[in-house]
């Protein structure tokens, strides 16, 4: 694991690529602490879908807004905070995507994978108000300092 | 790799073998569109075959319940056929499993449509 923590901090534009590139960010740094590919795969996801939601709904795909994503590595978790420029949300105002009236909707479905891949997810408010979303995932146990698996 | 459909036709089923990923963007809009237009020439039964698509988001989830809904709208068929594990995992986890009917053998998809 990281001697110490380390941290990437990226503007992304509120186009349709940044969900590609903070993707990509996200997969590359996960690989870099350890991660098992499929953990990777995970993570990658997650994080494509909270700029999704910077895009979509915070942001509104108004090209003038920017979406903030910042992604840590502390000793013990890796870390991915997303913050958009709208109006925030409370999770309880979103509907279940489980619930059997919700399955056939089209929408809805971003945060509940964000949940599912990542060990913590938390939604606050940024400082002017937006949105942000933080992912936290443990770190792999047999990580060692220069990030390659330690044999068990 | 963005997705592509190449379509044929057994007896009445069409199957669309898909390859690529089904995101927002490019591959939701190709889905859109494959589905929209085999509607429109009147397909009533339509198999997508998912065995080179290993990756889909929430856009392209939703954009698979939409193809669904237009299907069973236009009085028709849809069905899913070859998911790889992540595809697998994902409709597992989001209960889609219970909303789509997934085959995992050609034949037998194609003989499972209402005659």
């Amino acid at each position: 694991m990281p001697a110490k923590a380390q941290r990437i901090e990226v503007t992304l534009e509120t186009l349709l690529e940044s969900v590609d590139l903070a993707e990509s960010i996200s997969m590359r740094v996960a690989e870099a602490a350890g991660f098992p590919e499929e953990e990777v795969h995970k993570i990658g996801m997650a994080v494509r879908e909270g700029v999704i939601n910077a895009y979509n709904y915070g942001n509104q795909q108004d090209r003038h807004k920017k979406i903030m994503m910042t992604v840590e590595l502390e000793p013990e978790n890796m870390i991915v905070r997303v913050l958009d420029q709208g109006h925030g949300f409370e999770l309880t105002e979103i509907p279940d995507p489980l619930a059997e009236e919700n399955l056939l909707r089209t929408s809805g479905r971003g945060l509940f994978l964000m949940r599912a891949f990542m060990d913590e997810f938390k939604v606050g408010r940024g400082p002017e108000g937006g949105a942000e979303l933080t992912m936290i995932k443990k770190l792999p146990q047999t990580v060692s300092g220069n990030g390659k698996h330690q044999p068990e | 790799m963005a997705l592509q459909g190449t379509r044929r036709q057994l007896g009445d089923v069409v199957i669309v073998d898909f390859s690529g990923k089904i995101t927002l963007g490019e591959g939701s809009a190709t889905l859109r569109k494959t589905v929209r237009d085999l509607v429109d020439s009147g397909s009533k039964k339509i198999l997508l075959s998912l065995y080179d698509v290993d990756y889909i988001d929430s856009s392209g989830i939703g954009e698979l319940v939409s193809a669904y809904t237009t299907v069973k709208n236009a009085s028709g068929e849809l069905k899913l056929l070859h998911l790889t594990k992540r595809v697998h995992d994902i409709l597992q986890i989001t209960r889609l499993f219970t909303v789509f009917d997934v085959q995992s053998d050609e034949n037998t998809a194609v003989h499972s449509f209402k005659s």
